[in-house]
């Protein structure tokens, strides 16, 4: 596939840009989806329900926000879920030994961070393809939990273990929704300014190029796959302390909707471009339509279908658009 | 070139003797030509979506809708078949093959026309295909009491003491060799995706290459549809959940590689009849099936580091002679 980016002659004011920009069609989307919804659904606009809603994403947010690092840098992660499966099944296993909830969270953190590690090291120290190499781990993992588990469950997680899934910080802000708030600004912040961030986009755009800039690709790569099994670690801690238990099958799929949710938030999966905001606001678009269609009775294998053409159409609309525009 | 892959595949070959090996040093029973033949008729629907999983591949492609294709496929004949009854197999097959190849033509003409990244085009309309089951069925199931006895023995039906399944994966492996190997059409997957840019230049329409691989997949896939509910005697929306992972794995154990441009059908059945072998292997030896995830994720990592070494870029030993030379 080649992309062949052009130089413009005139570069585009500051506001015109932003208002063009992806993050802001893809924030209109989400009004419009607001709106519609609130319309739609009588309990739509109540603060409860909408607080329970956002439990639809943050999980699965925390992870993209890696996962969105790690594409732009032009790798993929698809073990994510199966990371979750692993790390909730150590953490269930400790449980059964009667470790109290510090451990279990040193625990979920250290299998996310150390299935990282792996990835990482299969895709950088051996140089394979990270789709490739990230099924082979996803089967890896999943098959490890459910080695251990089979058809039973983990179950009898300390009670204040459940904070982290159940817990409400103030009034209807969850825990959840902190920490998700709390670890976009991080990312955001690495992504966009810092060093490290920029050295991210460099190896995506042009791995010889950031080479020779000096910008050590591998490691930056390798902890960008740390930071994704870390989060997946976390994505697991607040999975788990939600459902209160242990299925090997937990968190099945999510990979694929980690991926939608950043590609729908503008990551081009050829790497190099993107943003942590519109990550957040992609997050937010599938939380709603997720949602507000649950709202009206619509099951939610039908709302896939919603995600997937939306996935599609946010990707060929524009390039349509521009098709149209220059016949 | 030549030698290095038929070299992989023979590795792949020993590996599989000594599986074989290995199982029938304590269950004897498995290697007669009886259970082997049962386990290769169990494998064929794996054959056949690896084998247009590996097109896919050749042309620096990857299809992940091929399951989705299936099931809903799958569910469209079954649906057909309780409407009429009476209509002669050889048309339903047709339906299910000709189904295939509108919903492969779809990730084809938007990876053709619209150049959107095949593994995004494929993300996508998996779970669209997947939600048009549900659409089609309010989520109910086909049952077996409902489908007609002629629709449920096709792939049963025994010729020369194989079943009909058996005969078409047979059937589909010497025909995708012959295209592979003998047409201009399989030359052009391996330039497409070997170098595009070289493929373009030699004539060849990279984007059309990948739209008629997409379509051979979508083909093979709905043909797989029909063949999987039919002999299952049931459909869902989710059949063969998350078997399109499972035909990957099998076309990367096969050698195929993910970059594209390297692979052979033989690679790919081989792949699959690594999988199939150990699937059905676990139950015997006793071994629990849920350790079959994990063992299939291990061969995956085994299978792509062997490759990787195998691969190890020719073009630069070339440049490096260069460089002595002058």
């Amino acid at each position: 596939m080649t992309t062949s980016r052009n130089i413009p002659d005139r570069l585009r004011s500051p506001l015109e840009q932003s208002l063009k920009s992806w993050e802001s069609l893809l924030f209109l989307v989400a009004i419009g989806i607001f709106i519609a919804n609130s319309f739609a659904s009588p309990y739509f606009l109540n603060a409860w329900n909408l607080s329970d809603a956002t439990f639809n994403f943050t999980e699965k947010a925390m992870i993209a926000f890696a996962m969105a690092l790690l594409i732009i840098s032009g790798e993929i992660d698809l073990s994510v879920a199966a990371i979750i499966a692993l790390a909730s099944t150590a953490m269930g296993a400790a449980v059964q030994v009667g470790v109290g909830t510090p451990g279990l969270v040193m625990i979920g953190l250290s299998v996310g961070l150390l299935c990282g590690a792996v990835n990482g090291y299969l895709v950088t120290g051996l140089g394979l393809p990270s789709i490739v190499v990230t099924i082979g781990t996803m089967s890896l993992y999943r098959g490890i939990s459910f080695i251990v588990l089979g058809d039973q469950a983990f179950r009898g997680y300390p009670p204040d273990f459940a904070f982290f899934g159940q817990g409400y910080v103030w009034w209807v802000v969850s825990f959840e929704i902190v920490l998700f708030a709390l670890i976009a600004v991080i990312y955001a912040i690495i992504l966009h300014m810092t060093n490290f961030g920029r050295a991210v986009y460099a190896t995506g755009n042009n791995v010889t190029g950031a080479l020779f800039s000096g910008i050590r690709v591998g490691r930056v790569k390798f902890i960008l796959f740390l930071l994704t099994g870390l989060m997946s670690g976390v994505a697991a801690i607040c999975l788990t302390s939600r459902l209160g238990s242990t299925r090997p099958s937990i968190a099945l799929g999510w990979e694929l909707e980690i991926v939608t949710m950043v590609v729908l938030g503008g990551v081009s999966i050829l790497g190099g471009l993107g943003s942590i905001p519109g990550v957040v606001i992609a997050a937010f678009v599938m939380g709603l339509v997720t949602f507000g269609l649950g709202l009206l009775n619509v099951p939610g294998i039908v709302m896939s279908i919603v995600i997937g053409a939306l996935l599609i159409a946010v990707i060929a609309l524009p390039r349509l658009w521009s098709m149209w525009r220059t016949h | 070139m030549k030698r290095i892959s038929a070299s992989r595949e023979l590795l792949l070959l020993i590996a599989i003797a000594l599986l074989l090996a290995l199982i029938a040093s304590r269950f004897p029973a498995f290697v007669t030509p009886a259970n082997l033949a049962a386990v290769f008729n169990d494998t064929s629907p794996l054959i056949l979506l690896a084998i247009g999983q590996m097109i896919v591949i050749l042309t620096k492609c990857i299809d992940l809708s091929v399951a989705a294709n299936l099931a809903l496929t799958g569910m469209v004949v079954s649906l057909i078949n309780i409407a009429a009854p009476g209509l002669p197999m050889v048309v339903i097959v047709a339906i299910a093959i000709g189904f295939g190849i509108l919903l492969g033509m779809i990730n084809g003409i938007l990876v053709w026309k619209l150049a959107i990244p095949p593994i995004v085009v494929t993300l996508g309309t998996m779970t669209i295909f997947r939600g048009v089951i549900f659409l089609l069925t309010e989520g109910k199931w086909v049952n077996s009491h409902e489908m007609s006895d002629a629709f449920k023995a096709v792939p049963r039906t025994e010729i020369f003491g194989l079943p009909v399944l058996s005969w078409i994966a047979i059937s589909a492996v010497i025909l995708f060799w012959i295209v592979l190997t003998r047409t201009t059409l399989g030359r052009s997957f391996y330039a497409a995706g070997g170098n595009p840019n070289a493929a373009t230049y030699a004539g060849i329409n990279v984007g059309r290459t990948q739209f008629w691989a997409f379509t051979i997949s979508g083909a093979l896939a709905g043909l797989t549809g029909y063949l999987w509910v039919s002999r299952f005697a049931v459909a869902y929306v989710d059949v063969a959940g998350g078997f399109e992972l499972t035909v990957v794995a099998a076309c990367v154990i096969g050698g195929v590689s993910i970059m594209g441009g390297i692979g052979t059908v033989l690679g790919a059945l081989l792949g699959a009849l690594f999988l199939g072998i150990i699937a059905n292997a676990l139950p015997v030896v006793n071994i629990s099936p849920f350790w079959q995830m994990a063992i299939s994720g291990g061969a995956i990592i085994i299978a792509v580091v062997l490759n990787a070494q195998a691969n190890r870029s020719p073009g630069r030993i070339i440049l490096k002679r260069a460089e002595h030379a002058t």
